[in-house]
């Protein structure tokens, strides 16, 4: 695609803590629908998004067992994001801030992401059609 | 002159620094930009409305689109058919389609 | 010519003690020094960020002293030796019982209503 767009979206949210981690990666699923390359850079608590040894549970509350209840985990969400990318011949680029990593011990993720560093959000914002940062507060 | 997405993920009810986006977007449409103001998240609260809906009326009568997240808005149980005047429920998809466009985005 | 943009920062104080940075602060120093054309905008709490007089030293946990504390001012100051243009609120920081005097050297005073003409300076308007 000639003029495929590239969009690169800043992360900051650890998972399961506010409203714009699920917001980000309903941008970055309807992104990767439109055929749009995505470049993500996953600063702070965000390198938690793709966490690998998050794992669902039962709920009592709602009576349900682990099956039942199906509890999302983030990184499944986001394994599905790059099996979407591929299915449609887009491209995801995630890079986890390796310092952020480091300091959360955050080491294993599903496949797909990559370690990398302030450098490449300066490559990706010079290389991408436009860059929208949602920060943490 | 530019073109602007402004993202509002906040609301007024709980944060006051509500009120400062809503001025810039109102500033940016003042100087002749193009300006989306678009609610997510609790951001679309004062979409119902109530007092506190009236800044967004405002915001549509001075010329900025004011659209609403029609996921966000489901989530909460306000009616897309009974927003504040001059607030438009929009897929999020939107934000997609101006940041292609090369809209300065920004997100609060 | 490499994309120039603005960073907003409102947010102060968040995980700084554990950081020994402010995030945004600390990137946009990062981002520098990988090429990046970046300046930086204080508005909010984070105008207390240009404070003179930040001391944030002295914590300890049992025995674990924490011995490299935060330097925000300076890391500011940093930014400014660096060629980053900081800007500041002049509205934010009257409204926080801050004076000229209070702040460190170098700053870039923008009243609220300056801002769209700043950023229609800037490429990107990255709001942290």
């Amino acid at each position: 695609m000639a003029d495929r767009k590239t969009l690169t979206f800043a992360l900051m949210d650890p998972p399961y803590e506010n409203a714009r981690t699920t917001t980000a990666l309903r941008l970055i699923d309807i992104a990767v629908r439109r055929g749009f390359d995505v470049n993500v850079f996953a600063y702070e608590g965000a390198v938690n998004v793709p966490f690998a040894k998050q794992a669902p549970h039962a709920n009592a509350v709602h009576g349900r067992d682990v099956g039942e209840e199906d509890h999302p985990n983030p990184k499944d969400w986001v394994a599905a994001l790059f099996k979407e990318a591929e299915k449609r011949g887009s491209k995801i680029d995630w890079v986890q801030c390796g310092l952020c990593v480091d300091e959360r011990g955050a080491t294993e993720w599903v496949p797909g992401p990559r370690r990398g560093s302030p450098a490449d959000l300066v490559k990706f914002a010079e290389s991408s059609d436009n860059t929208l940062v949602i920060p943490t507060k | 002159m530019s073109k602007y997405l402004l993202i509002e993920s906040r609301d007024p009810f709980e944060t006051n620094d509500v009120a400062y986006f809503f001025d810039l977007a109102s500033s940016l449409a003042k100087e002749g930009n193009t300006v989306t103001l678009f609610l997510v998240q609790n951001g679309v609260l004062p979409a119902r409305p109530s007092t506190r809906s009236k800044a967004l009326s405002a915001l549509s009568t001075a010329g900025i689109q004011v659209l609403a997240d029609e996921f966000s808005l489901r989530e909460r149980g306000i009616p897309a058919n009974r927003l504040a005047t001059g607030v438009k429920a929009a897929p999020l998809d939107v934000v997609i389609d101006q940041l292609a466009e090369g809209r300065k985005a920004l997100w609060h | 010519m490499a994309k120039k943009i603005l960073q907003v920062v409102e947010t102060a104080y968040r995980a700084t003690l554990e950081e020994q940075d402010d995030t945004v602060v600390w990137i946009t120093h990062a981002m520098k020094g990988s090429g990046g054309d970046l300046h930086l905008l204080l508005r909010g709490n984070a105008v207390n960020y240009a404070c003179k007089g930040q001391d944030a030293s002295g914590l300890a946990f049992g025995e674990k002293k924490q011995t490299q504390p935060p330097r925000i001012a300076d890391d500011v100051a940093g930014l400014i030796g660096k060629g980053v243009e900081v800007y500041i609120v002049e509205e934010d920081i009257a409204e926080r019982g801050l004076e000229r005097g209070d702040l460190i050297s170098g700053l870039k005073p923008v009243e609220r209503a300056g801002l769209p003409k700043l950023f229609a300076s800037y490429d990107q308007v990255w709001h942290w």
